[in-house]
């Protein structure tokens, strides 16, 4: 008999005051009593509604039976047939509008957790069974990987596990990409995304840093003079998007990769760190996505006072998850809804050789209402006519989405790409040139960790595949 | 890991070293920068190429000792090695075309200013060199440059060396005698390269500017080197690091480089205490 309790097992959490001065995760993850009572929870409904909801297929209510049983290594061997990154996603995905958004015990009640059982399993599994993988026999065949974010690791990891010699560069001097620039410490521990790196070097996977594609090396080098049979881009969305409005070259004005960035990967946050940061006292993030989250609850950690959301929708529009939003209310953070600036005012401090030169000082809001659904769906924000206020702030940090980085597309010849840089490629990750694989938000535009891993799952078997029918 | 080839003091101050990266000596051009990191947990520094040997790998790194990554740097030896060295990163300067040109080098921008010279010279380019330095004392690549140029003025602030006075001395008289130029080429404090285009905004002479901003990626992901140029907002780091310096926002670049100003000094100053130690 299923457990019919209506509510998940509630996710052990640091208490809110006291996460919101520290960098340590947020949520503890279940124990393994909570785990095997929650896994009860689940139906076991013939048709999987849950399944089709996961863009990499996990055999959800295969892994829950086995965490049931109490055979959790067992429930982590079902998870990796279908997901290279277990640990991560359990934590980051937005299972609300995925798997859980379609299982049958949320019509009545609340679904089952599954991400939360995700990230139990993935965790016992590393703490208990730390073995790094094999590396399988080789196949001699050479392939590359640019990018080493979610969809790269994951391509890399499938297409390393089918013998492929797999390369993977990396631009920054660390692998990872959004994993450890973008998502904090708090929510996402680096040591995790480290372990998974690992892993795939065990695999035998080769992952070179410091080499900025399009620069130091060109795809068609690549191909031409390195040998790679087929090639996989996974750059991202690293290009972030400004207002255009006065002021937002300020000093205390950041995007929230640099802000992140300079938190995460340079690790700011730490007292002894030899990469500067705003230690500011009142902070507006504009924006209201996962990444407007991230970057107020680690302003608040940082030790502001105040840390506003200035997001031109209503908090029912707000992108980001549900769980996010609610962690950063418990955190203090003030959701400034319906707002939208419109100009960053600077210091009135003239002289330029003053220290406050330059500055933010506060910003010029204008108040919006909701009109017709635009072409998004979501209702277009309107400016209500005379409703300009002030905010008085020394640091605005603008959290207004990315696109995809346009180094590869201007140094690769005959690379189709859209409107905003996305590259062009079809439901196989195909480009407009042959051999040439894209997936993950560099194709998509800004989007989520796990969508990129599809995309990277996808790529990897047409990139066997297309090597294969070449060599046949 | 990068290693430290040769290593050479240019004068109290400026350090220059050879750093074997074979795949970026072979494709960076003139103008171009890289990123290092000293060590682990070090933080990133854009450094100008100053010059590359395609054919032994190494490029040559030129830097003047200002804060604490680039004191730990210069505590680097021979043989050492650092962490990390990405490049080359920004649009190379455009040198084709261009017949009659002068150069104008700052301080240590003259390390920038040399393999801008260099490859003009070699490309067939009547070069006129205006070097500025505080003093005698740190005067740097004077030789160089001569080789290069058909005309070569040294200004020193204190005339310890040279002809006393600023770049711009030198550069408004020839200007002022109708003597014109393809291009003005400025390379050095952003206090200079502002005073530079000042002059030949006068008299509508081409000025180009080589910004060095305050950056962490470089390669257009964090927007921390933006800069006002024409009135619309550029990354130095993938747009430039090259502008017209007539359409260059210097007292914005000015006041964005200072963002850490209290930050770093405290930095360098526990980085000088800790070497002091350790020199002891």
């Amino acid at each position: 008999m299923p457990n019919m309790r209506a509510t998940k097992n509630p996710m052990p959490s640091q208490d809110p005051n006291v996460r919101n001065k520290n960098f340590n995760e947020v949520t503890l993850g279940y124990t393994a009593e909570m785990a095997v009572d929650e896994a009860q929870r689940c139906l076991h409904c013939k048709n999987k509604p849950c399944v089709s909801g996961c863009p990499v297929n996990i055999q959800i209510p295969e892994f829950i039976a086995k965490v049931a049983e109490g055979d959790f290594e067992g429930a982590y061997q079902v998870i990796s047939l279908s997901s290279s990154l277990p640990a991560v996603c359990g934590r980051v995905c937005p299972q609300e509008n995925q798997c859980e958004g379609k299982c049958v015990r949320g019509i009545k009640g609340e679904p089952v957790g599954i991400g939360r059982l995700e990230r139990f399993v993935a965790d016992y599994h590393n703490e208990h069974n730390a073995l790094p993988p094999k590396a399988p026999e080789k196949n001699g065949h050479k392939v590359a990987v640019i990018g080493s974010g979610p969809a790269g690791l994951t391509c890399a990891g499938d297409l390393a596990k089918m013998g492929y010699d797999v390369t993977v560069y990396e631009a920054l001097h660390l692998a990872g990409g959004v994993l450890v620039y973008g998502i904090p410490e708090f929510r996402l521990p680096k040591a995790i995304v480290q372990k998974e790196v690992d892993n795939l070097k065990a695999l035998g996977v080769k992952v070179e840093t410091d080499m900025v594609i399009g620069r130091i090396l060109t795809i068609e080098e690549l191909k031409e003079e390195y040998g790679y049979e087929s090639i996989f881009i996974g750059t991202g969305a690293g290009l972030p998007r400004f207002m255009n409005i006065p002021g937002e070259n300020l000093k205390g004005v950041y995007s929230a990769n640099e802000f992140l960035t300079r938190s995460n990967l340079m690790k700011a946050y730490r007292e002894d760190s030899a990469t500067p940061i705003q230690h500011a006292k009142r902070v507006a993030v504009v924006g209201g996505g996962n990444v407007a989250m991230d970057a107020a609850r680690t302003a608040k950690r940082l030790g502001a006072e105040e840390v506003y959301i200035v997001y031109r929708r209503g908090m029912e529009e707000l992108p980001a998850r549900k769980e996010e939003v609610e962690h950063a209310q418990e955190e203090g953070i003030i959701f400034k809804t319906l707002c939208n600036p419109v100009a960053i005012l600077p210091t009135d401090v003239t002289d330029t050789r003053d220290p406050a030169y330059g500055w933010v000082k506060g910003i010029r809001c204008v108040e919006m209402e909701l009109g017709e659904p635009d072409e998004s769906g979501r209702r277009r924000p309107i400016v209500k006519e005379g409703s300009e206020f002030e905010l008085d702030m020394d640091c605005v940090i603008m959290a207004l989405g990315t696109s995809p980085n346009p180094l590869i597309k201007s140094t690769t010849p005959g690379l189709e790409t859209k409107r905003r840089g996305e590259i062009v490629a079809d439901e196989n990750g195909l480009t407009s040139i042959e051999g040439v694989y894209a997936g993950g938000d560099a194709v998509t535009g800004a989007a989520t960790v796990i969508l990129a891993m599809g995309a990277g799952k996808t790529a990897a078997a047409a990139m066997d595949a297309y090597i294969k029918g070449k060599n046949a | 890991m990068y290693k430290i080839v040769r290593k050479k003091s240019l004068n109290p101050t400026v350090t220059l070293m050879d750093i074997e990266a074979p795949l970026v000596a072979k494709k960076a051009k003139a103008g171009q920068f890289i990123i290092l990191r000293v060590d682990e947990d070090g933080e990133r520094i854009p450094l100008t190429v100053a010059g590359c040997d395609p054919e032994k790998g190494t490029v040559t790194i030129i830097f003047q000792i200002v804060g604490a990554t680039t004191e730990k740097l210069n505590h680097k030896e021979e043989g050492d090695s650092l962490q990390d060295f990405v490049g080359p990163l920004g649009m190379p300067t455009k040198v084709e075309g261009l017949k009659k040109v002068c150069v104008i080098g700052g301080g240590v921008g003259c390390a920038i200013a040399l393999p801008v010279a260099r490859e003009l010279h070699k490309l067939g380019a009547e070069v006129t060199t205006i070097a500025g330095f505080r003093n005698k004392d740190l005067v740097i690549l004077e030789d160089e440059f001569k080789a290069c140029s058909s005309r070569f003025i040294m200004m020193t602030d204190d005339g310890s060396y040279g002809e006393k006075g600023n770049v711009t001395a030198p550069l408004k008289e020839m200007l002022e005698k109708g003597e014109r130029f393809d291009e003005v080429i400025a390379i050095g404090p952003l206090i200079m390269m502002k005073f530079v285009c000042l002059t030949t905004k006068e008299y509508d002479q081409k000025t180009v500017v080589s910004m060095n901003p305050i950056m962490i990626d470089g390669t257009g992901m964090c927007g921390g080197c933006r800069l006002t140029v024409g009135g619309e907002t550029k990354f130095a780091c993938v747009d430039g690091p090259d502008f017209d310096g007539h359409l260059v926002d210097f007292d914005e670049a000015m006041s964005r480089g200072r963002s850490y100003q209290p930050f770093e000094r405290h930095a360098y100053e526990e980085a000088c205490n800790l070497f002091k130690k350790e020199v002891r």
